[in-house]
Formats: C-alpha cells, sequence, structure tokens
C-alpha cells in the first residue's frame, strides 16, 4: 500500500490524527526510553557483574549480547509500537490473534514488577529521609538498654547492617514468620507512590514535563561522584581491581550466558513499556537510529556508573584496610607496651616479623586479623547489599557525609522513578487500548485506581518478612517470563507477521529498508540466542553468581513456580481460547 | 637509720602495688593519638597530678575525707605510657577494697579526663567501664519531619492536578457546544493546510499525505 518512501516527517507535536495522545517534543520520547532502561539494575547489578568475571574481559560478552541481542530485539520493540500505535496487548492481538497471550503476559509480568519495584523505592526514599541529619543514624550504634555498652546486636554486626537489617527491616528470622508491618516503610511506599501517581496521572503528557529532572539529574550526580570519586584515596585500587581484564574468564560460558542476560533485563525487554512509549510517536520517525541510541546510552551509562561505584568503594576498601591496620598496631602497642603512636601502618609487616622472631608465643596469643586490601575489595556486593550496606558505610568516611547520602539516594530515586514510569505506563497503556473502564471515566482515576491497587497489594512487602519476598519476586517474577515472552515475539513478528512485511514497515517509517545485519538478527540470531539464555536459565534458575545458598520451604518453593511460569500461561491460554472460537464460530 | 626507714617504705609501697594485684587498676593513656603535635610527655610531674586526681576522688567518697597523696602509688610505668596503681588504707596497712576505688574514679572521671586533656577513650582504667553518655533522642525524629514535608508536598501536589484535570473536563464539554454552532458556519469556507487552501493542492497534483492512512487497511485479517 505505501508506495512513496517519504523523508520522516517532522515532530509538529501533532498524532496521526487518531486523537492518541503524542510526545511534547523528541527529546521528551527518547529521555523517557532512556529513562526506563537506566534504572537501579545499572548502578548495582552491572558493576558487580564487572568485578565478578574478570572485569574489562567482561566487556567483551557484554558488547557481543549488546549487538547480536540488545539492539535488534530494542529496534524491533520500537518498530513495532510505532507502527501499530498500540499498547503491549493491542500489539500483538493485531499481529495475530493467537499471540494476543503475549501482551497479556507482559502485562501481568509488569503489574507484578511494579509491586516490588516501588518497594525498593520506598527503602531508597526511607534512607533518603534520614540522610538529613549529622551524624548519619547509620554511622553509629545506640546504646544498650542499662547504657554500660553498646547494643550487642549491634555490636556483632556494625552499624551499617544494623540500621538496614533491624532499623529499616526489622527483618524476622525467615519467610514464614510475616511479623508486622512497619509502619515508617508503609508510610514511605505510600508517599513513593504518590509520586508516582503525580507523574503518571494523565500518562505522557505528565511524565514528559517530569522526565527532564528525573531522567537528567542522576546524569549530574554520577558525574560529581566520579569526580569526587577519583579524587579520594584508594580509587585508583578499586578502578584496577574492577577493570583489570582477566582473558581467561571468557573461556567460561556462565560468563556469556550472564552477559546476554544482564543485557536483556538492563533494556527492560518484553515489558511493554517501549512498546507503549514509541506507540505516541508520530508514525514516520526515525526508530532505527532510535534504538541504537537508546540502546548504546544505557550501556554507557552502566560503564560510567561502574566507574564512579568501584571508585568510591576502592576509597572503602583502602579505609577498611587502613582501620583493620590501625587495630592490629593497637593490639600490640598495648601488648608489648610500646610507645603509643609509635608504630605506622608502613612499618606493620616489618615490626611484626621482629615480633613474631623475638616472642613468638606472645604474638600467637594476639588476636591479629590479616588486613589484605584485596579481601576487602572482594566483599563487594549487588543489589541492596551495595547502596544500603557497602555505599552507605563508604559515605560515611567522605567529609560532608550527609550531603552525599542526600545526594546518592536521590539519584536512586529519580533513577528508579524513571523506570517506573515505564513500567505504569506499560500497564495502564494496556488497560486504557482494552477499554476496561468507559471512556468518560477521565485518565487519572484509571490511573489513580491502578496506583492504588498495587499500593495496597505491594504492602505485604513492608512486613517484617518482606524483603524475602521482595528477592522472591525479583528473582522469578520476570526472569524465565519475559525470556519467554520476548522469544515469542521475536518468531512471532519474524515469521508469523512475516519479515518482509515487517522490512518494509520500517522502511516505510525511518525512510530506508533495514539492512543485512538487522534481517539476520531478527530472523535467526537473536531467537537462537534467546532460546540457548532461556534454556539455561530454566535449567540454573538463577541469575547471576550467588552469595549463599538458601533453602525455601516446599510452600514457598512452589510460589518461586508459579510466578515463574504463571503468566507465561496467557499466551496457550489465549491462543486456545481463539482456536475454540474460531472452531465454534466457523 | 633514715636511709633504713625510706628503704623499709619503699620496700612495702612495693609490696603493696603489684601489677595485677587483687586491688591494683592498670591504667593506659594514649597521649599522642588524643592530642597529635601538643602532646606532652608523661614524667613525674605528671604522675604526681595523676596521684593528686586519685586523692582527690577518694577524698570525696564520705569516710575516706582524710586520703593523702602518699597514700596512692604507683608502679611499674612503662613507655607506653600505662601503670598500675593501689590506693592504700592509712590506718591499717592494706589497699583500700576494688569498689570503692572503682565507684570513686566512675563519680569523677570527667574531672579527671579533663586534668589531662584527654577521654574515656584515651586514659582507659582497664578495670572500670565507662558510663555513656544518655542517649540525645531528640523528641521527634528527624526522619518524620523530612517525611511530612514531602507527604504535604505530593498530597497537595495530587490534589492541585486532580482540580485541575476536573476544570479541563469541564471547559471541555461546554466546548464541543460552542464549535457547532462555528461549523455550521464554516461549511462553505475553504479548508487551509499549512498556508495553503486544500482545493489548490488537489487541482497541483500534490501527494497524498500517508500520515492519515488508517491503519486497519494495512493490516489483512488472518
Amino acid at each position: 500500500m505505501a508506495s512513496s518512501r517519504g523523508p520522516p516527517t517532522p515532530w509538529a507535536g501533532a498524532g496521526a490524527g487518531d486523537g492518541r495522545p503524542a510526545w511534547g517534543s523528541r527529546l521528551q520520547y527518547l529521555l523517557s526510553c532512556v529513562g526506563f532502561a537506566v534504572g537501579l539494575g545499572n548502578i548495582w547489578r552491572f558493576p558487580y557483574l564487572c568485578q565478578a568475571y574478570g572485569g574489562g574481559a567482561f566487556l567483551l560478552p557484554y558488547a557481543v549480547a549488546l549487538a547480536l541481542e540488545g539492539i535488534p530485539l530494542f529496534h524491533m520493540e520500537l518498530a513495532i509500537g510505532q507502527r501499530l500505535r498500540r499498547g503491549s496487548v493491542g500489539v500483538w492481538t493485531a499481529i495475530s490473534p493467537y499471540l494476543g497471550g503475549v501482551g497479556l503476559g507482559c502485562f501481568s509480568v509488569s503489574v507484578l514488577v511494579s509491586l516490588y519495584y516501588n518497594m525498593v523505592l520506598a527503602w531508597v526514599l526511607w534512607y533518603l529521609l534520614n540522610s538529613f541529619q549529622h551524624p548519619l543514624p547509620w554511622s553509629s550504634c545506640p546504646a544498650s538498654h542499662n547504657r554500660t555498652g553498646l547494643l550487642a546486636e549491634c555490636v556483632g554486626s556494625g552499624p551499617v547492617s544494623f540500621f538496614w537489617f533491624r532499623r529499616t527491616l526489622n527483618i524476622s528470622s525467615d519467610m514464614g514468620a510475616s511479623g508486622a508491618v512497619q509502619w515508617p516503610l508503609l508510610g514511605c511506599l505510600a508517599a513513593s507512590w504518590g509520586v508516582v501517581y503525580l507523574c503518571v496521572s494523565r500518562g505522557i503528557e505528565s511524565t514528559g514535563k517530569a522526565i527532564y529532572f528525573t531522567a537528567l539529574f542522576p546524569y549530574l550526580v554520577l558525574t560529581v561522584f566520579l569526580v569526587r570519586g577519583l579524587t579520594l584515596p584508594g580509587a585508583a585500587d578499586g578502578l584496577a581491581y574492577l577493570f583489570t581484564p582477566d582473558v581467561r574468564v571468557l573461556g567460561s560460558p556462565r560468563v556469556w550466558l550472564d552477559a546476554a542476560t544482564q543485557i536483556f533485563f538492563s533494556l527492560s525487554l518484553a515489558l511493554g513499556g517501549h512498546i507503549a512509549y514509541a506507540s505516541y510517536n508520530p508514525p514516520r520517525n526515525d526508530c532505527e537510529k532510535d534504538a541504537v541510541t537508546i540502546a548504546l546510552v544505557n550501556s554507557l551509562t552502566s560503564l560510567y556508573a561502574a566507574v564512579a561505584v568501584f571508585s568510591v568503594l576502592g576509597f572503602k576498601a583502602t579505609t577498611d584496610q587502613e582501620n583493620c591496620l590501625d587495630r592490629n598496631i593497637i593490639l600490640m602497642v598495648n601488648a608489648f607496651e610500646l610507645p603509643d603512636q609509635s608504630i605506622p601502618r608502613e612499618d606493620y609487616a616489618l615490626v611484626l616479623n621482629h615480633l613474631n622472631v623475638t616472642w613468638p608465643e606472645r604474638v600467637a596469643q594476639l588476636p591479629l586479623e590479616t588486613c589484605l586490601l584485596r579481601d576487602f575489595l572482594h566483599k563487594g556486593a549487588s543489589g541492596t547489599g551495595l547502596a544500603f550496606i557497602a555505599f552507605a558505610e563508604a559515605l560515611l568516611h567522605m567529609p560532608g557525609a550527609p550531603g552525599w547520602a542526600v545526594l546518592f539516594f536521590g539519584m536512586l530515586f529519580s533513577l528508579g522513578l524513571t523506570s517506573m514510569f515505564g513500567n505504569m505506563e506499560s500497564v495502564i497503556t494496556p488497560l486504557l487500548d482494552m477499554g476496561v473502564l468507559p471512556r468518560r471515566v477521565p485518565k487519572e482515576a484509571l490511573t489513580g485506581l491502578a496506583c492504588l491497587t498495587c499500593f495496597l497489594l505491594a504492602s505485604c512487602f513492608t512486613l517484617q518478612s518482606g524483603s524475602y519476598w521482595l528477592e522472591l519476586f525479583d528473582r522469578y517474577a520476570a526472569s524465565i517470563n519475559l525470556l519467554v515472552f520476548a522469544l515469542l515475539e521475536v518468531l512471532g513478528v519474524a515469521y508469523v507477521y512475516g519479515l518482509d512485511r515487517f522490512c518494509e514497515d520500517v522502511a516505510w517509517m525511518t525512510g530506508r529498508r533495514p539492512g543485512l545485519y538487522w534481517r539476520l538478527s531478527w530472523r535467526l540470531v537473536s531467537p537462537l540466542l534467546l532460546l540457548l539464555v532461556l534454556g539455561a536459565s530454566v535449567l540454573l534458575l538463577e541469575r547471576f553468581p550467588e552469595r549463599r545458598e538458601r533453602l525455601y520451604p516446599g510452600w514457598v518453593q512452589a510460589v518461586c513456580v508459579l510466578l515463574s511460569f504463571l503468566p507465561a500461561l496467557w499466551v496457550p491460554a489465549v491462543a486456545l481460547a481463539q482456536l475454540l472460537r474460531r472452531r465454534t464460530g466457523g | 637509720m633514715l636511709w633504713l626507714l625510706f628503704f623499709l617504705i619503699t620496700a612495702i609501697s612495693a609490696e603493696l602495688c603489684q601489677p595485677g594485684g587483687k586491688n591494683a587498676f592498670k591504667v593506659r593513656l594514649s597521649i599522642k593519638t588524643a592530642l597529635g603535635d601538643k602532646a606532652y610527655v608523661w614524667d613525674t610531674n605528671e604522675e604526681y597530678l595523676f596521684r593528686a586526681m586519685v586523692a582527690f576522688s577518694m577524698r570525696k567518697v564520705p569516710n575516706r575525707e582524710a586520703t593523702e597523696l602518699s597514700h596512692v602509688l604507683l608502679c611499674n610505668v612503662t613507655q607506653r605510657v600505662s601503670f598500675w596503681f593501689v590506693v592504700t588504707d592509712p590506718t591499717s596497712n592494706h589497699t583500700l577494697p576494688a569498689a570503692e576505688v572503682q565507684s570513686a574514679i566512675r563519680m569523677n572521671r570527667n574531672r579527671i579526663n579533663n586534668a589531662f586533656l584527654l577521654n574515656d577513650q584515651t586514659l582507659e582504667f582497664l578495670k572500670i567501664p565507662t558510663t555513656l553518655a544518655p542517649p540525645t533522642d531528640p523528641s521527634v525524629p528527624v526522619w518524620i519531619i523530612t517525611f511530612g514535608v514531602v507527604f504535604c508536598i505530593v498530597t497537595i501536589a495530587v490534589i492541585l492536578l486532580i482540580v485541575s484535570g476536573v476544570r479541563q473536563r469541564r471547559r471541555k464539554n461546554k466546548g464541543p457546544s460552542e464549535v457547532d454552532d462555528s461549523e455550521d458556519k464554516c461549511e462553505n469556507a475553504i479548508t487551509i493546510e499549512n498556508g495553503i487552501p486544500c482545493d489548490s493542492l488537489d487541482t497541483k497534483g500534490g501527494h497524498i499525505n500517508e500520515v492519515f492512512l488508517m491503519e486497519d487497511e494495512r493490516l489483512t485479517p488472518l
């Protein structure tokens, strides 16, 4: 039907005249997609993976996965959304009624993700609110009841861990013991849902304005942290540890698998958010350029964040090592009655040797610790452990700690907020397209209802066992399902919709036909890669290197399985329903 | 004769002040850690001051107002600056019980610390636990204040949003009734697009703007 392949129309602000809301400007659209893709994982998963998998060497599998899997899938999502101008449910129903389940599945996974993602934001908000005081509340242990010493629980674990596990989560001993609702956390959850509702209430009209701040503020803060971090002592050690390539690591398939998985989840593919965002574009927009730009920005942000984070963590490791040496020196000075401050840190090893030679029994009695920088760097954490324990502790050592804490947690909050916009968009756009509520109900009411429902459901994460549940959701709700949906998406587009027809559509939108790289990826490479990753994930059912083994009780394992596979069941269910309708209809 | 007496007294004192003795206390000072460059040297004069402070603390105890400087004995002074001390009973030749000395020191710990420009961590009495300062909990925790501010701002903003949305809808509902009248009037007017009258476009053989194609046409039903 489309004969002339004219150049893309300019962003005049008007849509295609079908009454669909449109972006205020191209920058808003780009920032929204970048904000959705760049989330908390860029700060606390990628740097950890980088250092766990041989530093600079990890960048190679990461770049390969980006080129072969990330960018083609991303381009495909943007192109489909832009062409068919519907949310995830509408798009897949339009491609084939049998594939309608994919859209519904994406929708359910988005709901699940919204639930627990905003809980993490509530934690960040709690830390942010507590950062406006000096000294920071996680800097010291509180006194015990009779005030003869510090609280025993705190002394055992350290004030930072105590603040996280006891004062914030008030964590119960295991998953079965639910405990009571933590009111401060519930308040923070309500506040963060309030902020999300505020920005999402009018759809892209409101997020488009909020996004200028929430998408750009993290970059500003990252730059500030980068500059500050690089000037701290020990930053060079942290960076060297992060980037020293260990090329042997490339031989293990686990690395490639994790790189592919990381790229997939980092770009927030298959959630339906990018489809929803692209559906508000004017039909003739260069989605190929957008896809490549946004994916590259996402990966470069990960790298940028890794440098900032690891320079601060290197500083923390150096400080920890210095404190360890100081403790050892005090033990030696006290035991051997040497003058105060007579052993500088550099001479510690020499003096220890000397004393070991002259009085070995006395030295053996002292509880000296080994203080290797490598050990402290190895304590690198990921996820909440990085943000709320490791980094929070590192902030304590920096002069002007409350200011840095406010900046850091503010950055985490806006990073999470932009991702929440995308999540809510992937929940609300399908609801609007499906026409769940009558037309005359204002959009604010629908969004408000959605936010309220999610808040009430998510309040179970504020229980004392809430963080266990959140970990469960984080690991199982999205991993397998999204891979299944992405595989079905790419197969659906390449084979059901027809790759030639799709390429024509893309050519109509961008003004040039997709090249061999794109066609090969869509038809062959990406589906194969996804199949590999999916197979491996099902076999392993864990996403990245684990630190501890935790055995779940039977009923919890059942919940894990349900979470992992239930949303994917939409696909066969809808296909079956469609089949039955055809049989009875015709 | 006098020398003999002197040796006797020092011998007795040496017996009374034994490191690890039942009523002896070990003291450890970290002057350089506390004061850095302004650290003073620990010499016999400082020891004299210490004995005076201990005697002062003991004199504050009822029944022990007669404690003198000579009753406080120091021994085993090391380079670390650590030493042992005992307080002797003037009437008998024994040392005072540890509990008494401990409670006296605890009561006057602050004065003793200040005399030496040190604090609880740099002037350590090894068997005497310190009393921690009472926790300075503000009446309202700081986070509640900031939380209240954030929550109020969010609530006000949401209310404003809803109100403005309602007002917009009311305006839109009133709007179409006015537009209908003007549409009737403009029926015979020339439609203008981008400043060019539409009629002239057709005659000039212009291109059809595919932006306005209905998308359903492009999708053939399965």
